[in-house]
C-alpha cells in the first residue's frame, strides 16, 4: 500500500504560481502570496488522499492499453511498456471534499481563494503520480539492488493513449474501491483524481522523440521531462 | 470625478471592503448608477483586464478585483434595474454535457460580468438542448461553452448545428473554449468565436455583441 502524506502531496509555491499562469521570473503580489498560504491550509484540511496500485503483466496490459481501439496509430508507450521491468496500474484521488470546498468559495464570491485552492489541489493530485513512481522504483530496487530504474506514470488522455482507455483500466483496477467513479465521457469523479500505468525500467526506455502528431498540441511539460530522461 | 477615480483604484487593488462605501458616497453625491458603473467599476475592471493581458498582474489579482466589482454591483444592480438600464447583453454559459469541471467556465463568467455582461450560468454537464432553450428564454446574444476533455467537445458542435437548424444563428452567437479546444476546432464546427483564456473570451463576446447589434 502506498502512503500519500499530505506534507509530500502539498505543492511548492512555484508550482502553484506556474499553474495559475504566473510567468517564470514574475513575482506574485503580497496579497496573492497570502492567499496561497490560506489555500495550503485549506488543502491540508480538506484533502482525503487515497490511492491504489496493482501489478499487471505486460501481456494483460497490452489488452488494457488497446482500449476501444481509439489510440493514435503510433504512440510512445507501445514501445516503452514492453521493455519495462515492472508495470503497475494506478489510481489516486484527493477526494470529493476539496472540490466541494472550491465550489463553496466560488459560491461566496471568494474567486481568488477558490482559484488558488483549485490550482493547489490540481498540483497536489499530480504530485501523487510522482510519489507513486518513487514507490514503484523502490519495489524494483528491493528485488534487485543493482537496478537504478526510473518509473513514470503514463495516463489515458496523454501521449496518444485515448481517454476512452480509462474504461479498461477501471475494469481491471476497480478504483471504485477508493471512491473514484467514471462517467460516460471517461471523466473521473471526484475531479481531483489521476490514473494510469506506472512503468518502471531503465531511464533509456522512457526516452522518446517528441515528433508524434499529438506532441504539437500537448501542453504537458511532464512529457518533455520523460523524453529527456537521462540514461541510468 | 474624484470619487469615480477612487472607485476604479480600489477595484484595481482588489479592495472589496472599500468599494461599497465609495459607491454609496458617489450616489449620495448625485451621480447616476450608470455613470458609477461605467466610469468607476467597469473602468477599473478594464484597467485590470489590460494589466492581466500584458502579464503585469496575474490571475488572483484579477479575481480579487472582480470580487470588489461584485461588492459594488450589489448596490448598483437594483437601482440599474429600477431605472430600466440593461446590461451590455446576456450570455448563457456552461460546461458541456459529460464535463464536471467548472473552474475555467467560472473564470470566464466572472470576467464577462466584470465587463458588464449579464451571465446566465447553467453549471456543468449541460446538453445542447438546454443551452439553446436557455439562450432563447433569456434572449441571450451568445452561448459560451467550455470543455475539459476531447470526448465532450462534440456537444459544442451539436449546439452550433441546433442553432442553425432553428435558424437562430444570426441572433444567438457561439463562443467556445477549454483546455483541448482550439481555434481550428471552432472554425471546423462553425462556432462564431474561440477564447484561449478568459481575457480572450471577453474580447470575443464583445465582438459578438457588436455583430449582433
Ligand atoms: C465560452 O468561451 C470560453 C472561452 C475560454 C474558456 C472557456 C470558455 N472555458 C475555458 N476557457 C479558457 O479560459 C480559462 C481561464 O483562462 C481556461 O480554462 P481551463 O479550464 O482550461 O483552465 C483552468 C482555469 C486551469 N486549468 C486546468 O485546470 C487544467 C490544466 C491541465 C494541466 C490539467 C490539470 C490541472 C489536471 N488534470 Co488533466 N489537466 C489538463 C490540463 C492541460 C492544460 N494545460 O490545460 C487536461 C485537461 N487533463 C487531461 C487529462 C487526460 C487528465 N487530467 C486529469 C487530472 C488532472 C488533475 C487532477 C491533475 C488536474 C486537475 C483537473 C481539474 N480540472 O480540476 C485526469 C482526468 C481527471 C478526471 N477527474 O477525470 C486525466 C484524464 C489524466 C488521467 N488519466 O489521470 C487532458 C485532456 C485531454 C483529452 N484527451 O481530453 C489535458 C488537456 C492535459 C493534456 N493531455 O494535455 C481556458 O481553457
Amino acid at each position: 500500500m502506498i502512503d500519500f502524506p499530505l506534507a509530500r502531496l502539498q505543492p511548492l509555491p512555484a508550482a502553484v504560481y506556474a499553474a495559475l499562469g504566473l510567468k517564470s521570473g514574475g513575482s506574485p503580489s503580497p496579497r496573492s502570496a497570502a492567499l496561497l498560504q490560506r489555500a495550503l491550509e485549506l488543502f491540508r484540511e480538506n484533502s482525503e488522499p487515497r490511492g491504489i496500485c496493482e501489478p499487471v503483466a505486460a501481456g494483460e496490459f497490452a489488452g488494457i492499453y488497446a482500449g476501444r481501439g481509439q489510440n493514435a496509430p503510433d504512440t510512445p508507450l507501445t514501445g516503452i511498456f514492453q521493455r519495462a521491468a515492472s508495470l503497475h496500474l494506478f489510481a489516486f484521488t484527493l477526494g470529493a471534499r476539496i472540490s466541494h470546498a472550491i465550489g463553496l468559495l466560488f459560491e461566496h464570491d471568494d474567486f481568488a481563494l477558490g482559484a488558488v485552492l483549485d490550482a493547489v489541489a490540481s498540483v497536489g493530485a499530480d504530485n501523487a503520480g510522482r510519489i507513486a513512481a518513487e514507490w514503484a522504483e523502490r519495489q524494483v530496487a528491493a528485488e534487485n539492488s543493482a537496478a537504478a530504474d526510473r518509473a513514470f506514470l503514463y495516463s489515458p488522455g496523454y501521449c496518444g493513449w485515448h481517454i476512452s482507455g480509462q474504461e479498461k483500466l477501471f475494469a481491471s483496477l476497480r478504483p471504485e474501491r477508493i471512491g473514484i467513479s467514471l462517467n460516460t465521457s471517461f471523466l473521473m469523479n471526484p475531479l481531483k483524481s489521476i490514473s494510469g500505468v506506472l512503468v518502471t525500467g531503465t531511464a533509456a526506455i522512457h526516452r522518446f522523440s517528441t515528433v508524434y502528431p499529438f506532441c504539437d498540441q500537448c501542453k504537458s511539460p511532464a512529457c518533455r521531462e520523460r523524453a529527456t530522461a537521462r540514461p541510468a | 470625478m474624484k470619487i469615480l477615480k477612487q472607485i476604479a483604484q480600489c477595484l484595481e487593488t482588489g479592495d472589496d471592503a472599500a468599494v461599497p462605501p465609495l459607491v454609496s458616497q458617489a450616489l449620495a453625491e448625485g451621480l447616476v448608477p450608470k455613470t458609477i458603473l461605467d466610469e468607476g467599476l467597469i473602468a477599473g475592471m478594464n484597467t485590470v483586464g489590460e494589466r492581466f493581458r500584458i502579464h503585469e498582474i496575474f490571475l488572483p489579482d484579477v479575481l480579487m478585483a472582480a470580487r470588489a466589482m461584485y461588492a459594488g454591483m450589489d448596490i448598483l444592480k437594483p437601482l440599474l434595474i429600477r431605472s430600466g438600464i440593461s446590461s451590455r447583453g446576456r450570455v448563457v454559459i456552461g460546461s458541456v454535457q459529460g464535463d464536471l469541471h467548472d473552474i475555467g467556465k467560472n473564470l470566464v463568467g466572472i470576467m464577462l460580468k466584470g465587463a458588464g455582461f449579464e451571465v446566465i450560468d447553467l453549471g456543468n454537464d449541460v446538453g445542447a438542448e438546454k443551452f439553446v432553450a436557455a439562450a432563447k428564454d433569456h434572449g441571450a446574444l451568445a452561448i459560451g461553452m467550455s470543455a475539459l476533455l476531447t470526448t465532450t467537445m462534440p456537444v459544442m458542435k451539436e449546439v452550433v448545428d441546433r442553432l442553425k437548424a432553428e435558424k437562430l444563428s444570426d441572433r444567438i452567437k457561439t463562443i467556445i473554449g477549454g483546455a483541448p479546444v482550439s481555434k481550428g476546432y471552432a472554425d471546423e464546427i462553425g462556432a462564431d468565436a474561440y477564447g484561449y483564456d478568459c481575457a480572450q473570451a471577453v474580447a470575443g463576446v464583445k465582438k459578438l455583441a457588436e455583430a449582433v447589434g
